[in-house]
C-alpha cells in the first residue's frame, strides 16, 4: 500500500501529466503522479506521432505550443538527452480552391499572432517539398519554425527529469476515489494506496470523465480513436510534416514526416469520426491513408509499411482542452480534452499548471485560460485543428 | 557453391544468366534468390546496418527480418524473398537506402473484399491436412502459404519420417509427403490454393490482410479461421551472435535443401533437439563439414536415434556445454564454447575455440500465433493446428490439421462430422516427448534376423508396419513402446530387409549367417548416395552410438527402386561383433581440432534486438533499474521496434528479465501490432507491383 502525502497528486503520466509534474518539481512542490498503466506514456502519448506546430489559429493553443517548441528545441542542449527534435517546419497543402481558401484565411489571424508562416505557390512550395505531386498543386502554407520529436523520447526525457527533481510516480495505480472534504481535496484513493493532497490535476486523457466523476462532476470529454503507422527507414528526403486537408471518403485531413530515424510516419482523420475507446486494428485504415499518401507523394510508392496501431483523441465539444480550476471543489484542477494535441501542448500547458498552482500565473496565462476555461461555452469551433 | 549431386534430392536448374552484385559479374539461375545466388559464391556480407556499421548478412531466410537487406536495381529489397533476375544490379546496402523517385503514382483500384467460409493461413503438413478434410466435405475453402510450393517445411526435410505408417505416412521423407499432400490438396474442387500470399494482419472487423501472390492487396473475410502457420526459431544471447554466418536452422535448410547452395564449409551446431540434430545430417548429406554441437543439457534433447546418426558419421556431440561467442570480423571464423556447470554457467578453464565458418542456432521452437490470439481477442471462429497450436513432430502437425479440419467441418454445421476417438489419441502419442530408454536385448537366434538399435520410447512404427512375417511387434495401442523381434508361431525372419531401409531412424539392421557363420553379413542403411560406397571399400564398422569397432569390408551395396534413396550396404564383419555393427563412417574423424588458445571475443556486443542493434548491456542496465515494462525498455532503446516487430527480441527479452531473477508476472509484454511483414505502400493503396516477387 501507497501512502503519504503530497502538495500535488497528478493523475495520469502521459503527454500531459509527466511535463506537469516536472514543472510542478522544479516549482519546488512535492509532486505524486499516479497511473493506472505500467510505465510512463502507455496511454494514448506512445500512439501519437510527434508533430509540433504552434501555427494554430487559437491564440491558448499557439502561446502554449511556442513554449512547447521552446523547451523540445532547447532539451537537448540543457539535459543531454535526444529527444529527436527537428526543426522541420509544416507543410498544408493545396490542390483545390477549397484548401487554398482556408489557409489563407487562417493566415490572417496567423500573422495576427505573429507567427512564421507564409503562404507559397506550386513553385516554391515543390523547392521545400520537391517530391509533392505536383499535378494540380496550387500552393500551400509554410510555417518553419514548427517541428517534430519522438513524443515517447519526449515523455521519457520529462519522466527521468522529473524524479531527478524529486518528483515521485507509481504506476499500475487506477484512482478509484478523490477525497473531498467541506468543498475541498483532502486525499486520493487508488486500488494500491492513499494519498493526502490539497490539490488534484486531472491528466487522464481519453479517461478523464472517468477521473472527474470521482468528484462528482461530468467533464464533456469523449475520445475518438485514429489510425497510425510507420514504414521501414530510408535515406532523409523529407523535412516538414506535410498535411492534406482535402476530404475523402471516410477521413478529412491526412497528415506524415519523416522521422530522424529514416522512417515516415503517418497518420488520418476519420471522417465521420471514429467514436469510442476501441483500439484494435482496422481493415479500413491501411487502403483508405495509403491511396491518399501515394497520390500525394507518388514516391512514398515503393515504401514499406512496418507497423500501424491506433490511439485515442480525447475529444471536447469545441475541439479545445479544458484548463483550469474546477469552480465546485477547491483544489480540483483539470488539464483534459486535449483533442490529440497532448504531446504538442503538454510541456507549455505544464508549465502554467505549475504557475495556476502556485498562483504566480501572468497575465498572458490569464488570457489562455479564459479561452480554455472549462466552464466556458461550446459555440465555436477552431477552423483547423 | 551449388550442390551438385545431393543423395536425395533432385537437382534441376536450367540456363544460368548473368546479374551484378558489386560490380561484379555473377552466374544465377531462375527461380534463384538474391540470396542463394550471393550464398552460392560464398558472398555472406549482404550490406552494413545504418546504425553501427555491422556487417549484415541472410538470417531468418524467410522475409521477417530485414538483415538481408541489399539494393537491387536502386530498390532496397530482401534479398531472401526476392528472385534475382537476367542483368539485375544488386549493390550491397550500407547506410539508409535512397528512395527512388517516381514521376507519378501508379494506377491504383479498390482493394478486393473476398468472404469465404474457411481460410486456412499456411500449407504445412497441419494446413494442408486441414485443407484435405474440408474438401473431402465440398467446404469452400482458401488455403494461402507464402511460400511459392506447398509443404512448409517438409519440403526442406530430406529424412523419413516418424509416427504411425497408416496415419501420417511414417518412414516416407519429408519432402515426399509434402508431395502426396500437396496432391491430395489439389485434387479437393473446393479448396483453392494461393502461393507466395502472406498474411499480413488479421483485423478487428474479422478480415485477414492478405499480400496474394506477393503483388496485390487482398482483404479476406472468413466464416472460419485455421492458423497454421508453424513455428518459427528461438534466437540465443551470446558475442557475435549476429555475425553473417550465424543463422537458424530453418534459414540453414532453407539455403541447403530448397535453395541448393553450399551454405557453409565448415558448419557447428548449438542445440541438441530435433532441429540441430536433422539439420547436422542434412548439412553432411550436403557434403559441409560438422565440426561439432554443443547441447547445455547432459543429453541431448532430441531422439537418440536422430543423435545416434550423427554420431555415427563422427560429428562431435559436446554435452554439458554452451556456446560463448562466434568469432569474426566480417563473418563467422571460429566459435568458442565451454563446459557448463549444473546452473549452465560455464566453467572457467574449460574453453575451446574450433574454426568454422557457420553458426547453426537450433535452440527450440515458439508458435506462430499471432493470428490466432488476435482472432480470439477479435471474437472470431478460429482455431490453430500444428506447430501454430503446439510445437511437435510433423506427423503431429498433421494429425492436429486432420482433426482441426473435422472440427471446422462440425462448427459450419455440417451434419455427421465425427473425430474417431482414436484421431485424438494419436495425436497426443505423436506429440509426445522421448520416452524411457532401455537395454538393449540379447541377440536372438537364427540364421538371419534384424537388429534394432532402438532403445527409446519414441512414437514411431514403420518397422512392425513392414514386416510380411509381422515379427517385429510395437504395441499396436501405444506406438510409443519399444519395437521388439519376437520370432513366433514357426514364422521366421525372410532376410528381406524392408525394415532396414524404411527404419526413419537408420537404426535397423540385418544380421544374415546364411553365407558365412564366422563372417556375417550385416546390412546396414546408408543415405549419403550411392556414389559414396563401392564393393570391395574398406570402411569403419561403428556402434549404434558412433564407437569404432573395426574395419570392415564392403561387400556389397544394394540399391532399391529407381526413386527410393536409401542405399542398402552390406558388410562382412567378424561374428563377435556382427549385432553391434550399426553404421559406417568413411573418413576418418573430421579434423575437429580446437585451437591451441581458446579465442575471447571481447567486445560486449550480444545482441539483444538485431533489427535495431540493441545490446544486452544496456537492457540489462535497464532492468536492473528496475524497468519491468518491456513497452517502456522499447520507447527508450528502440528494441522491438524494427523490421521484425519483436519476434526475435521479444523471447530473449523474457529471457533476460529471468537471468536478472525478475519474477515474470511482474513483467509486462510487448503489445503485438500489426504488420507480419513489411509491405510497400503503393499495395495497401491498390496498385499492383512486383518488388518483392
Amino acid at each position: 500500500m501507497g501512502k503519504g502525502a503530497f502538495d500535488v497528486v497528478v493523475v495520469g503520466a502521459g503527454s500531459v501529466g509527466t511535463p506537469a509534474a516536472l514543472a510542478l518539481a522544479e516549482a519546488g512542490l512535492d509532486v505524486l503522479v499516479l497511473d493506472r498503466f505500467p510505465s510512463v506514456g502507455q496511454g494514448s502519448n506512445k500512439a501519437a506521432i510527434g508533430g509540433i506546430r504552434a501555427t494554430h489559429s487559437d491564440p491558448a493553443k499557439i502561446s502554449l505550443a511556442k513554449r512547447t517548441i521552446e523547451i523540445l528545441a532547447a532539451w537537448e542542449a540543457a539535459h543531454g538527452q535526444d529527444i529527436e527534435w527537428r526543426s522541420g517546419g509544416y507543410v498544408f497543402v493545396a490542390y483545390t480552391p477549397r484548401e487554398e481558401r482556408i489557409l489563407k484565411d487562417l493566415l490572417v489571424v496567423q500573422h495576427a499572432y505573429g507567427l512564421g508562416i507564409e503562404w507559397l505557390d506550386a513553385k516554391a512550395l515543390l523547392e521545400i517539398v520537391p517530391d509533392l505531386n505536383p499535378r494540380g498543386l496550387i500552393g500551400g502554407t509554410h510555417s518553419p519554425g514548427d517541428g517534430h520529436c519522438s513524443p515517447l523520447l519526449a515523455c521519457h526525457a520529462f519522466y527521468d527529469e522529473a524524479r531527478r527533481r524529486g518528483a515521485s510516480f507509481r504506476f499500475g495505480e487506477q484512482v478509484t476515489g478523490i477525497e473531498v472534504r467541506e468543498g475541498r481535496v483532502r486525499a486520493v484513493r487508488s486500488n494500491k494506496g492513499y494519498y493526502e493532497t490539497q490539490v488534484v490535476i486531472n491528466a487522464a486523457g481519453p479517461w478523464a470523465r472517468a477521473v472527474g466523476k470521482l468528484v462528482g462532476l461530468d467533464h464533456p470529454i469523449v475520445p475518438d480513436s485514429h489510425e497510425a503507422g510507420v514504414t521501414e527507414p530510408v535515406a532523409h528526403f523529407l523535412d516538414p510534416m506535410v498535411v492534406d486537408i482535402r476530404p475523402a471518403p471516410g477521413s478529412s485531413n491526412c497528415y506524415f514526416h519523416q522521422l530522424a530515424s529514416g522512417q515516415i510516419t503517418f497518420c488520418i482523420t476519420p471522417d465521420p469520426p471514429i467514436v469510442g475507446e476501441d483500439c484494435r486494428e482496422t481493415s479500413a485504415f491501411l487502403p483508405m491513408v495509403a491511396r491518399r499518401m501515394v497520390d500525394l507523394m507518388p514516391r512514398l510508392a515503393s515504401l514499406r509499411v512496418r507497423r500501424t496501431w491506433r490511439g485515442l483523441y480525447p475529444m471536447t465539444p469545441d475541439g479545445s482542452p479544458l484548463v483550469g480550476w474546477a469552480q465546485e471543489i477547491e483544489g480540483y484542477a483539470m488539464a483534459i480534452g486535449m483533442c490529440g494535441q497532448g504531446v504538442m501542448l503538454g510541456p507549455g500547458l505544464g508549465e502554467l499548471l505549475a504557475r495556476m498552482i502556485t498562483g504566480t500565473l501572468t497575465s498572458d496565462d490569464h488570457e489562455v485560460l479564459e479561452v480554455l476555461s472549462p466552464h466556458r461555452s461550446f459555440v465555436a469551433h477552431e477552423a483547423l485543428k | 557453391m551449388r550442390l551438385d549431386r545431393h543423395p536425395i534430392l533432385p537437382i534441376e536448374r536450367e540456363e544460368p544468366f548473368r546479374f551484378t552484385f558489386e560490380g561484379q559479374e555473377l552466374d544465377a539461375y531462375p527461380g534463384e534468390t538474391i540470396a542463394a545466388a550471393l550464398v552460392a559464391y560464398g558472398i555472406r556480407t549482404f550490406g552494413y546496418h545504418p546504425k553501427d556499421g555491422s556487417p549484415q548478412g541472410i538470417y531468418c531466410a524467410n522475409g521477417q527480418c530485414a538483415q538481408c537487406l541489399v539494393i537491387a536495381d536502386g530498390k532496397p529489397v530482401k534479398a531472401c524473398m526476392t528472385l534475382v533476375q537476367p542483368g539485375m544490379r544488386v549493390e550491397a546496402a550500407a547506410g539508409l537506402p535512397e528512395l527512388p523517385r517516381v514521376a507519378a503514382p501508379p494506377r491504383m483500384k479498390e482493394v478486393e473484399r473476398i468472404r469465404v467460409p474457411v481460410l486456412v493461413i499456411g500449407g504445412g503438413p497441419a494446413g494442408m491436412s486441414a485443407a484435405i478434410e474440408l474438401g473431402a466435405r465440398g467446404i469452400r475453402t482458401l488455403l494461402i502459404d507464402d511460400k511459392h510450393r506447398l509443404g512448409g517445411k517438409l519440403v526442406l526435410q530430406t529424412h523419413r519420417f516418424f509416427g504411425a505408417q497408416d496415419a501420417v505416412y511414417a518412414g516416407t521423407r519429408g519432402i515426399d509427403i509434402a508431395t502426396r499432400l500437396d496432391r491430395e490438396v489439389r485434387a479437393q474442387s473446393s479448396v483453392e490454393v494461393w502461393l507466395s500470399s502472406t498474411a499480413l494482419a488479421v483485423y478487428s472487423d474479422h478480415a485477414v490482410g492478405i499480400l496474394r501472390t506477393g503483388r496485390e492487396y487482398v482483404l479476406v473475410a472468413p466464416e472460419v479461421l485455421l492458423v497454421a502457420c508453424g513455428a518459427r526459431e528461438k534466437s540465443l544471447l551470446f558475442k557475435g551472435n549476429t555475425l553473417p554466418g550465424v543463422y537458424g536452422a530453418g534459414a540453414f535448410q532453407t539455403l541447403v535443401n530448397r535453395d541448393l547452395v553450399r551454405a557453409a564449409e565448415k558448419l557447428f551446431i548449438v542445440g541438441g533437439g530435433n532441429v540441430g540434430l536433422i539439420a547436422g545430417y542434412h548439412a553432411i548429406q550436403a557434403e559441409i563439414e560438422v565440426v561439432g554441437l554443443v547441447e547445455a543439457l547432459p543429453e541431448c534433447g532430441g531422439y537418440k536415434v536422430h543423435r545416434d546418426k550423427l554420431a555415427r558419421l563422427g560429428v562431435p556431440i559436446w554435452t554439458s556445454h554452451t556456446i560463448l561467442s562466434a568469432n569474426g570480423k566480417e563473418g563467422v571464423e571460429s566459435v568458442t564454447i565451454a563446459q557448463v556447470d549444473e546452473r549452465f554457467r560455464p566453467i572457467p578453464g574449460t574453453e575451446k575455440t574450433f574454426p568454422c565458418d557457420t553458426v547453426l542456432v537450433a535452440v527450440g521452437l515458439d508458435p506462430v500465433d499471432e493470428f490466432y490470439r488476435k482472432a480470439q481477442e477479435f471474437g472470431m471462429q478460429a482455431f490453430a493446428a500444428g506447430d501454430a497450436a503446439e510445437i511437435a513432430e510433423a506427423s503431429a502437425a498433421i494429425f492436429s490439421g486432420k482433426i482441426a479440419g473435422r472440427r471446422i467441418a462440425q462448427a459450419l454445421g455440417q451434419p455427421d462430422v465425427e473425430i474417431p476417438p482414436e484421431w485424438e489419441r494419436m495425436a497426443k502419442i505423436l506429440k509426445s516427448k522421448p520416452g524411457q530408454r532401455g537395454a538393449p536385448p540379447p541377440p536372438p537366434g537364427g540364421d538371419v534376423f534384424p537388429v534394432l538399435h532402438c532403445h527409446e520410447e519414441i512414437p514411431c512404427n514403420p518397422c512392425a508396419s513392414v514386416c510380411p512375417q509381422r515379427l517385429i511387434r510395437i504395441d499396436p495401442d501405444d506406438i510409443r513402446r519399444r519395437p521388439q523381434y519376437v520370432p513366433t508361431g514357426g514364422k521366421a525372419c525372410l532376410g528381406c530387409e524392408r525394415c532396414v531401409v524404411v527404419c526413419p531412424g537408420l537404426a535397423i539392421t540385418l544380421v544374415d549367417f546364411r553365407r558365412d557363420q564366422d563372417n556375417p553379413t550385416v546390412t546396414v542403411p546408408f543415405e549419403l548416395g550411392v556414389a559414396a560406397v563401392r564393393e570391395g571399400d574398406r570402411v569403419t564398422a561403428v556402434d549404434a552410438s558412433g564407437e569404432r569397432l573395426a574395419e570392415v569390408t564392403v561387400a556389397g551395396v544394394r540399391v532399391i527402386g529407381k526413386n527410393d534413396r536409401t542405399v542398402l550396404v552390406k558388410l562382412s564383419v567378424p561374428r563377435r561383433i556382427a549385432t553391434r555393427v550399426a553404421g559406417i563412417r568413411l573418413r576418418a574423424r573430421p579434423d575437429a581440432k580446437a585451437l591451441p588458445q581458446p579465442v575471447e571475443r571481447l567486445a560486449d556486443d550480444e545482441i539483444l534486438c538485431r533489427c535495431e542493434r540493441v545490446t544486452v548491456g544496456v537492457v540489462r542496465a535497464l532492468i536492473r533499474r528496475g524497468v519491468r515494462d518491456m513497452n517502456e525498455i522499447k520507447a527508450i532503446t528502440r528494441a522491438g521496434m524494427g523490421a521484425c516487430g519483436g519476434k526475435t527480441c521479444g523471447p530473449l527479452l523474457w529471457h533476460l528479465f529471468r537471468e536478472e531473477g525478475v519474477p515474470l508476472d511482474e513483467v509486462t509484454s510487448y503489445v503485438p501490432r500489426p504488420l507480419f511483414m513489411e509491405v510497400p505502400l503503393a499495395l495497401f493503396a491498390g496498385a499492383e507491383e512486383t518488388r518483392d516477387a
